[in-house]
């Protein structure tokens, strides 16, 4: 039997398993290389925040904490938030997170769906204007804000980190959408208009559920690059303080090291994060 | 026409236009204003000028072309690292996972993010210090010497560790999408292992691979947080050095300048890179999937 | 295959979609030329012509100056003081609560918000010029800000108030001769000190393996990988005139020129240039010696006093900054500002900041608060504590150590240029 190297995905049916065929065997023993070699990476990532969490828990009476281990403690976590500047930092991340989120997936969610749909005429320059806004480095992208800005006499703060953060976020929820869109099958749609939907019923209660997931995934994704930001709001951020710029003037601030009470505000937020994960995991489940 | 084609023909230009428009606003006129700014002379005390002062450029060149090239050269190991640690890892949970477990090592690779980069980063300081858990390991094992922090493997390490699952998603969605049984075909063709890799399998991930090192390579060789914090005396990038020249400096044209020498060089590599893998015609094909 | 159930990979999948000719790359060329026809913009001047303060002539400016203090004679009740950290009295207890600010608060009715925002002077300024420049409150009544390049930039900006003279009798008494009148601010028109330092060497004995007396000591190359230098345009220049004998205060270029080569030939011993972090690789071991400001020492040695550092003002003599008050334009309590200004000058209100601060205060009647304190001690620690402080050149400098201590060189906009240009690439590269 011959099978053409075509290009891929959903060419051929299932074809018969070839169990009757004999085949040389194949070596088992390089087996285990890939997966211990993935492993060690996967332990890797996820090192830090393991040191991060077990440190959190460190005793220590510095500013900051110490490489050394010297007992075990629940003490940071009672003043987890005893510091304002902090937690106004963190409020400020959260909220012009959401705000972030809220914006760029409404005006995302319009352009993906316009441009998954079908060509149109300009198509082509809206492609270039989302390539060039993703592939532009983010030094350059906050610091040209910061010019405009600064020509304009526009006075720096939460607006404008909310500016920057819709700006560098609108085109990666663009980009989700419109690949959602366009594994999409257009039927759905021409059957709801021979059904005599009008375009908003349509887009409402056909189109909309069915991208569902990339939208979600556009607005989470909005939502992470927002709060881990560092360069652009650092350079659009006046005097106004996200969390990122907290926690790297905190560290500069007392002497290069992490207060105590960072680590432990990190490992809450990893901690929300995964139980958030596992929990939309679950439910996602439970809808199958 | 119908009133109703009419607004089916407009209904995509409505639909674009206020996310268009956010864009042209707060991304194209900075960066042509930065543009314009690049090319005005003057002082922080009596203001900046017009004046079409193209030297800035070669100024911005004369003095800062080690850290443009430092860079580029980061980036380019830091890249390299990720690709070289990321394929096995995206060629295993495509090929080698059980469907039910992929999801979850996927979550496993962007755990980390969840927690603030600034976080990261400064831990990394922590455990590499000269007498922190790594080299406190080493030096109980009896070995002296050596610092790895405030050196250009802790930046270069740090680069590689913050961007790593960009490089490994992308490569992993386009080896998803390599059915089974060309791997099958391939080996009732009397393809060993090695080959059915090389032939079949890698040039097909190649939109991956594209994909993979522009959303690394970029970010990677613009970024000069992981030299702030990791780094040591020749360390410095071209990020810190645009953030000096409008901060301490008070010189937005030479700023701005170097902004966009910066982003032309990444700019034409990355274009270049796609003509030499030839992608265009792979990226069709991925866009039909 | 391929059913989008992972809604990660439409991200991914979307980006390996094609979209960039290059018909269309040329077509974005156009876009510099659009970018020409807003060649018209341009940036303002930092300062304003014809000044703010109404009037060019010196009485027409005083009388300015009076009738502004005049029309904000009475207290608002509130004041927004920003400051850098640690540079506050703090209860241990409670990082929120400052316990000389709630006696402020007691006395004067007064309620002080205050926000840690300073980090870097740089930093700060690029942060606050640009209100200023607009003609905004920054949201500060109160500011700290060292004397050096940004101070000078906000005076000669015009961005600070000028201060009510007839409302800083304290000071005037009290206040020490080395922050009265300063070169930077002479008349003391816009600022008055909150606190003095001096930027020396602090080190780890056990890692230097010996005592450490002289800026040449950071050229060891015993230490090589271990020394830490500040990495700004203020501190580091300074010290090194210092270190090659010379007065920064009247260094020329030549001398400048001599400085840079001196920091050059250390470059391969520096492990990094820090800003303020270099404390905790002192205390982890990273570093065996570094520059470092006299109080940091004192502070970490204090929250932990497992630590052995010590610090050294080096023989050829040391740069001494001083951190000022000030009040920019455009606040919205000024009254309330200059009342505080003048209230840190008592004696009394001195002791209690510098018992915590451990810097140079601007009261030396403090130390006979502290002298009083060790008498009336009632046991020995507290004793023991208050003679310390009491007899710490540190907190109350000698008059001989006045000798070697050196303010910044005050620099000109284009001498700014031509420093900036010589020390940069020392800890730039």
């Amino acid at each position: 039997m011959t099978t053409t190297l075509a290009a891929p995905d959903g060419i051929t049916p299932e074809t018969p398993s070839s169990s009757a065929v004999s085949r040389p065997r194949r070596r088992l023993h390089g087996r285990w290389i890939l997966p211990l070699w993935s492993w060690l990476v996967i332990l890797w990532l996820v090192a830090p925040i393991l040191v991060m969490i077990v440190f959190s828990f460190n005793d220590g009476t510095g500013r900051t904490v110490s490489t050394n281990w010297q007992g075990f403690t629940f003490r940071w976590y009672e003043h987890l938030f005893s510091s304002s500047d902090l937690t106004h930092a963190l409020v400020n991340s959260i909220t012009i997170g959401l705000l972030t989120t809220v914006i760029s997936v409404v005006l995302g969610t319009l352009m993906g769906v316009a441009m998954g749909r079908r060509k149109f005429f300009g198509i082509g320059s809206v492609n270039l204007l989302l390539f060039a806004n993703i592939a532009a480095p983010e030094v350059v992208l906050g610091a040209a804000l910061l010019s405009l800005f600064l020509t304009m006499h526009i006075p720096l703060g939460y607006g404008t980190i909310l500016i920057a953060h819709v700006m560098f976020s609108v085109a990666y929820v663009v980009v989700t959408v419109r690949a959602r869109m366009a594994g999409q099958d257009p039927a759905l749609e021409e059957a709801a208009h021979d059904l005599g939907a009008g375009p908003v019923t349509t887009f409402l209660r056909v189109t909309l559920p069915g991208i569902m997931p990339g939208i979600t995934a556009g607005g989470l994704l909005a939502f992470v690059m927002s709060i881990d930001d560092y360069i652009i709001t650092s350079f659009n951020n006046g005097t106004t303080q996200t969390f990122p710029l907290w926690v790297y003037g905190a560290s500069v601030r007392n002497g290069g090291g992490v207060p105590p009470q960072t680590y432990g505000v990190g490992s809450l937020i990893f901690v929300i994060g995964v139980l958030l994960a596992v929990g939309g995991a679950i439910w996602n489940r439970r809808k199958v | 026409m119908s009133a109703r084609t009419v607004r089916a023909r407009l209904a995509p230009y409505a639909m674009i236009f206020p996310g268009w428009l956010w864009l042209v606003i707060f991304f194209v006129v900075p960066l042509v204003s930065m543009l314009s700014v690049s090319l005005m002379t003057g002082s922080d005390v009596d203001g900046f000028t017009q004046t079409w002062h193209f030297h800035t450029y070669v100024e911005a060149w004369n003095k800062y072309h080690v850290q443009i090239v430092r860079s580029l050269i980061y980036g380019l190991i830091a890249t390299g690292i990720c690709l070289v640690l990321g394929y096995p890892v995206a060629y295993w949970i495509a090929f080698r996972v059980r469907q039910k477990y992929k999801s979850m090592i996927l979550f496993l690779l962007l755990l980390p993010f969840f927690v603030s980069f600034i976080i990261r980063t400064q831990t990394w300081n922590f455990i590499l210090s000269d007498n922190g858990m790594v080299l406190g390991l080493y030096h109980a094992l009896g070995f002296h010497g050596g610092h790895v922090l405030n050196t250009s493997t802790a930046v270069i390490g740090g680069l590689a560790y913050n961007f790593l699952p960009f490089t490994i998603l992308p490569i992993y969605v386009s080896l998803e999408r390599v059915h089974p049984s060309l791997l099958e075909a391939s080996a009732d063709l009397y393809a060993n292992k090695t080959k059915s890799f090389l032939r079949v399998v890698l040039p097909l991930s190649i939109p991956g691979i594209f994909a993979s090192v522009l959303l690394t390579f970029v970010p990677v060789a613009s970024d000069y947080v992981n030299a702030m914090i990791l780094g040591g005396t020749r360390n410095t990038m071209v990020g810190t050095a645009i953030e000096t020249e409008y901060v301490t400096n008070f010189n937005p044209p030479m700023a701005s300048a170097l902004s966009f020498i910066l982003m032309a060089v990444l700019l034409v590599g990355v274009f270049a890179y796609a003509r030499a893998l030839g992608t265009e015609e792979a990226m069709e094909m991925a866009a039909t999937a | 295959m391929s059913t989008s159930q992972d809604p990660p990979i439409d991200l991914l999948r979307g980006l390996t979609q094609p979209r960039v000719s290059r018909r269309r790359m040329l077509q974005a060329g156009g876009l510099t030329a659009l970018g020409a026809g807003l060649a018209a913009c341009s940036i303002a001047p930092a300062r304003k012509a014809g000044g703010g303060s109404g009037g060019d002539s010196m009485w027409g400016q005083q009388r300015a100056i009076a009738a502004f203090w005049a029309e904000h004679a009475k207290p608002l009740g509130t004041l927004n003081f920003t400051n850098w950290p640690l540079y506050i009295d703090v209860d241990p207890d409670n990082p929120n609560v400052r316990p000389s600010l709630d006696e402020f608060t007691k006395k004067t009715g007064i309620k002080v918000n205050y926000r840690e925002d300073i980090n870097e002077v740089d930093t700060f300024y690029a942060k606050i010029a640009p209100l200023l420049k607009a003609g905004q409150s920054i949201g500060a009544d109160l500011i700290v800000i060292t004397n050096g390049v940004y101070l000078t930039k906000l005076i000669a900006n015009d961005y600070l108030l000028p201060l009510d003279q007839s409302a800083m009798p304290t000071f005037y008494a009290q206040a020490s001769d080395l922050v009265k009148d300063p070169s930077f601010d002479r008349g003391n028109v816009f600022t008055m000190a909150w606190q003095s330092g001096i930027t020396g060497i602090a080190y780890n004995p056990k890692l230097t393996g010996r005592e450490i007396t002289s800026w040449q000591d950071m050229q060891d190359p015993k230490f090589k990988g271990k020394v830490g230098m500040f990495g700004e345009n203020e501190d580091m220049p300074n010290s090194a005139l210092c270190a090659i004998g010379v007065n920064p205060e009247t260094s020329t270029e030549a001398d400048w020129q001599k400085a840079a080569e001196w920091l050059k030939k250390q470059r391969p011993l520096v492990r990094k240039y820090y800003q303020q972090d270099y404390i905790q690789p002192l205390t982890q071991g990273d570093l065996a010696i570094t520059m470092a400001w006299s109080g940091d020492i004192f502070q970490a040695m204090a929250s932990n006093p497992k630590l052995n550092l010590k610090f050294v003002v080096p023989k050829e003599g040391a740069p001494i900054w001083t951190d000022n008050m000030c009040i920019p334009r455009y606040a919205d309590h000024p009254r309330d500002a200059m009342i505080y200004m003048d209230y840190v000058y008592q004696p009394e209100v001195a002791a209690t900041l510098a018992d915590y601060i451990n810097y140079i205060t601007p009261v030396p009647a403090a130390q006979q608060i502290f002298e009083q304190e060790a008498k009336d001690a009632d046991n020995d620690d507290d004793r023991e504590y208050y003679q310390n402080l009491a007899t710490s050149p540190l907190i109350f400098p000698a008059e001989e150590d006045f000798a070697r201590l050196h303010h910044y060189r005050v620099l000109t906009e284009d001498e700014l240029i031509t420093w900036n240009n010589i020390f940069e690439p020392i800890y730039q590269s």
